[in-house]
């Protein structure tokens, strides 16, 4: 396996820099003018993000905000990642994939049941991921909405059929996220080993915050 | 008519009675009906169903948007999840025959009539700040309110707050989505279309009738919606809906087993 030593794309000092294991939560509160660094150290593992205005949780991340917004539903450089009030809580800074999905949605333990059978009820998944880092900031499961699936490759057909596929990441690829007010990050390291989303092999992410 | 007195104020009241309108209430709701309300443009209603009860939304003058959000009655934290629906199916475009999935692995409600050219999966409904940089306002007391707040004050109505509300879908506006991922917005199908969710837990309504967030039109454009519930029979194993696809016979059996469990089966 590659694991590509990438330093911040954004210029500036290094205020936080961890690797998330394969499989694991991991949350942060960016600052305002911060900004975050996602690196896919292996290649093609998704990275599922909710975002919630640091200040007032009930303000978080809304995909169709988000979407209906910028009048398409990849994320991509430039894409501004907005709050269920319209407002900006980030700003996609630096994105060397090309294009992200937030249509997908997060991986349950309830939902893998449905998608692939049963026999999936115990294995791990991303809500679980989301309900357990949540609880340390309050958040429960009334706070889970549509999420980021960073490095996710999600298209639409256009009969209208849609569904997760081999990704177009790459080991090191990086994705920039600039912090519009004080951001708190909630991430799960997808432990999905059912669908192409992880390249069926779930792997450690890296998370760099910097600022000017 | 003199509202000095209290009983001059109280025959003033009294004599509106009987007053009929384009968008209300029929109370009580007519033959075999347990719910039956016009909801203007700019207008929310949301109500407690029972599962079986098929709810039908007819876009009287063709300019209706109906956005909706379920939520489990029981377990009200157990709601819509929209990227389940859509992902688990496989199907982006929501029509006849598709199961609007719960996040919790179970069916809120079944379509069994709709054009799934004509309804949205992505784009939610509007904000105050949305509404304001378009039409100059979004608060509920305004010419040009918008879906979220509307969805703040009826789930208020359930007890539910601001933290309760996800991403919703809506009804007779299509969207589609080209290979660059852009949106399309196909419009209504005129006066007349009719969508059909059929409750298959018991539910909680929530809708709020205000224009799609890619209407391009400049003025505020929606017309009023008749909301039409008829209790019946929910989904059985015998109708071919139970074993369209394998993802959603999964999610109906799912849904059988939580209220065999529940008791209400």
């Amino acid at each position: 396996m590659t694991v590509t030593a990438a330093p911040a794309p954004a210029a500036g000092r290094i205020v936080l820099d961890e690797t998330v294991a394969a499989r694991a939560p991991w949350s942060a509160v960016v600052r305002r003018g911060q900004v975050l660094t996602i690196v896919d150290l292996h290649g093609n593992q998704a990275v599922d993000c909710l975002l919630y205005n640091a200040g007032d949780t009930a303000e978080r991340y809304s995909a169709p905000d988000t979407i209906a917004a910028q009048g398409g539903i990849f994320l991509t450089t430039g894409s501004v990642l907005r709050s269920n009030e319209g407002r900006a809580l980030m700003t996609v800074v630096g994105d060397e994939v090309g294009r992200h999905d937030t249509v997908g949605g997060a991986c349950s333990r309830e939902s893998n049941t449905l998608r692939y059978g049963q026999h999936t009820k115990h294995q791990h998944a991303c809500v679980e991921n989301f309900l357990i880092e949540g609880a340390r900031w309050g958040l429960g499961k009334r706070d889970l909405v549509s999420n980021i699936n960073w490095y996710m490759n999600v298209p639409v057909d256009p009969d209208g059929s849609l569904g997760i596929v081999d990704g177009i990441s790459a080991p090191g690829l990086r994705v920039a996220v600039r912090a519009e007010m004080d951001v708190l990050v909630l991430v799960s390291n997808c432990p999905q080993i059912n669908n192409p989303c992880n390249g069926f092999d779930p792997t450690p992410v890296r998370m760099i915050v910097t600022e000017e | 008519m003199s509202t000095a007195t209290t009983a001059g104020a109280r025959a003033h009241a009294r004599a509106q009675g009987g007053t009929v309108v384009e968008c209300m209430p029929t109370v009580p709701a007519g033959e075999g009906l347990s719910w039956d309300e016009t909801v203007p443009g700019g207008g929310y209603a949301s109500k407690r169903l029972a599962r079986g009860t098929t709810l039908r939304l007819t876009d009287l003058h063709g300019d209706a948007c109906v956005s909706v959000l379920l939520f489990n009655a029981d377990e009200p934290w157990e709601r819509l999840n929209v990227a389940d629906t859509v992902k688990v199916l496989w199907q982006a475009y929501v029509g006849e025959g598709h199961l609007l999935l719960s996040d919790q692995g179970r069916v809120l409600a079944s379509v069994t009539a709709g054009a799934p050219d004509r309804s949205d999966t992505f784009c939610g409904t509007s904000t105050l700040a949305s509404n304001t940089g378009r039409y100059g306002g979004g608060a509920p007391h305004t010419a040009t309110p918008a879906g979220r707040e509307l969805f703040v004050l009826a789930a208020a109505k359930h007890g539910l707050t601001r933290r309760d509300l996800p991403p919703s879908i809506s009804f007779f506006q299509g969207v589609r989505v080209g290979d660059d991922g852009a949106f399309t917005w196909l419009g209504s199908a005129g006066p007349g279309a009719t969508v059909e969710l059929r409750a298959e837990l018991p539910l909680i309504v929530l809708l709020a009738n205000v224009p799609h967030p890619l209407d391009p039109r400049e003025a505020y454009t929606c017309t009023p919606v008749r909301v039409q519930a008829r209790p019946g029979a929910p989904t059985a194993p015998t109708d071919a809906l139970w074993s369209r696809s394998p993802e959603g016979e999964r999610a109906l059996l799912n849904t059988a087993d939580y209220l065999t469990a529940r008791g209400i089966a």
